[in-house]
């Protein structure tokens, strides 16, 4: 003998989906923006044929049944797209849970008797429930796989060596100096200076947030390696804080030509090169 | 010693250290302390937490927020259960490195902060107590 509750669903499918959009729709957070109606009806449509059709007398006491499996999958993939289109995890635990409610709804429409009632009601509650928390996992982990992205675009974003000047290299340096962010910076300042022909390399560090011994330690690798190729290294954008934090380590920078701003790298540089940047003079003191 | 704030962080990975730093400095922001003593422990956190990567695979760190008479400060607890330090006299040392760096961290966090407490046993893990002062 089949359940009463799958014969009633069954029955009555059409009046479910009738009213879990209707749920749904009624929602204040709706998002018509992320989702139109349509393609929310057939993404219920689907997630709902799944259900019922799955649903049989040995499995409805049972929601870890491996019946459900098929609806947890058809579950994942809304959550994950979803969790990527930029939906909150509210509104696609209203998608699970108002499922929950028609569900109910339509038992307390069709069965008279109290007591079967509440016996067919936890059944579907619990089946929905964990529903709903195999949808949140996966919600998580779609959100964790653009953090994940997100992570590795950042680390992408290579340092630019910029040519300010004939012969003259600079490099801004923004955020945390680790081993690996220094290789790169090495690696793309020495190619640079093969290629340009530059011999003055200028390493800003004005966004680098904290100067300890060991970004200390691959700044001071960089100059040398720099010097090893015939350049001169100039470190600047050495703010006052963090001056005073590196001499209170016991850093010795001493070797380095280091400035406290951009531009009085620039005019070291300049006056390394014998270059020299005069005012224009009017055209009339040259006439006269 | 009046403790008005903890918070605990576990340091695993490289990338661990970036949170920890912008919730220290939030702490020390909050506070009101210089941006000078800002920078300096903020360093000396990044340093210890290098540490605890490098030698110790990772640990966990304690922020605190403290109180004493009318001085607030950060007092931050770095544990580890890593190899241990057999001499910390000679750990404690300028230039003194068993991984070919500066050997600057120990001996120079100890200048940056105002108080600093180290003990380690062979095999069992180091334990580092720091605490930088709003004014000191």
């Amino acid at each position: 003998m089949k359940n009463e509750a799958i014969k009633i669903f069954q029955k009555k499918k059409k009046a479910v989906l009738e009213n879990w959009m209707k749920f749904q729709l009624a929602d204040e957070g709706l998002r018509e923006d992320l989702m139109s109606n349509e393609d929310l009806r057939s993404q219920s449509e689907e997630l709902l044929d799944a259900f019922i059709d799955n649903l049989s007398d040995e499995n409805i006491d049972d929601p870890a049944n491996s019946a459900f499996e098929a609806i947890v999958d058809i579950l994942s993939g809304i959550s994950i797209s979803r969790a990527k289109q930029g939906f909150s995890p509210r509104e696609t635990g209203i998608f699970v849970f108002s499922l929950k409610d028609a569900l109910l709804n339509v038992l307390q429409q069709e069965i008279k008797d109290p007591q079967e009632l509440y016996v067919q009601s936890l059944k579907i509650i619990k089946i929905i429930d964990s529903f709903g928390i195999s949808t949140f996992e996966t919600f998580i982990k779609g959100r964790e796989e653009v953090i994940l992205r997100q992570t590795d675009e950042i680390s992408e974003i290579s340092t630019p060596v910029i040519r300010v000047w004939d012969g003259i290299l600079a490099l801004p340096i923004i955020g945390t100096l680790d081993s690996a962010r220094t290789q790169i910076v090495m690696e793309n300042l020495l190619q640079e200076i093969v290629e340009s022909g530059s011999s003055i390399a200028i390493l800003d560090i004005s966004g680098v947030p904290a100067v300890d011994s060991l970004v200390a330690q691959h700044l001071i690798k960089t100059v040398s390696a720099t010097r090893l190729m015939g350049a001169e290294c100039i470190i600047s954008g050495i703010r006052p804080e963090i001056a005073q934090t590196v001499v209170h380590l016991g850093i010795d920078l001493s070797q380095v030509v280091t400035k406290a701003s951009l531009a009085s790298a620039l005019k070291t540089a300049f006056g390394l090169l014998q270059l020299q940047v005069v005012k224009k003079q009017k055209q009339q003191q040259i006439t006269e | 010693m009046v403790t008005l704030n903890r918070e605990s962080m576990s340091i695993m990975r490289e990338i661990d250290v970036i949170p920890f730093r912008n919730r220290l400095k939030e702490y020390a922001v909050k506070i009101g302390m210089s941006l000078v003593n800002q920078t300096k422990i903020i360093t000396a956190a990044s340093e210890l937490a290098r540490n605890m990567l490098k030698y110790a695979n990772g640990g966990k760190v304690t922020i605190e927020v403290v109180s004493k008479g009318r001085e607030n400060g950060i007092r931050m607890v770095f544990k580890d259960e890593g190899p241990g330090i057999p001499d910390i006299d000679k750990a404690m040392k300028d230039g003194f490195s068993t991984g070919k760096s500066l050997g600057l961290g120990l001996p120079g966090t100890k200048r940056l902060v105002s108080e600093f407490a180290i003990t380690s046993e062979v095999g069992k893990g180091t334990t580092v107590i720091v605490t930088k002062w709003k004014n000191g």
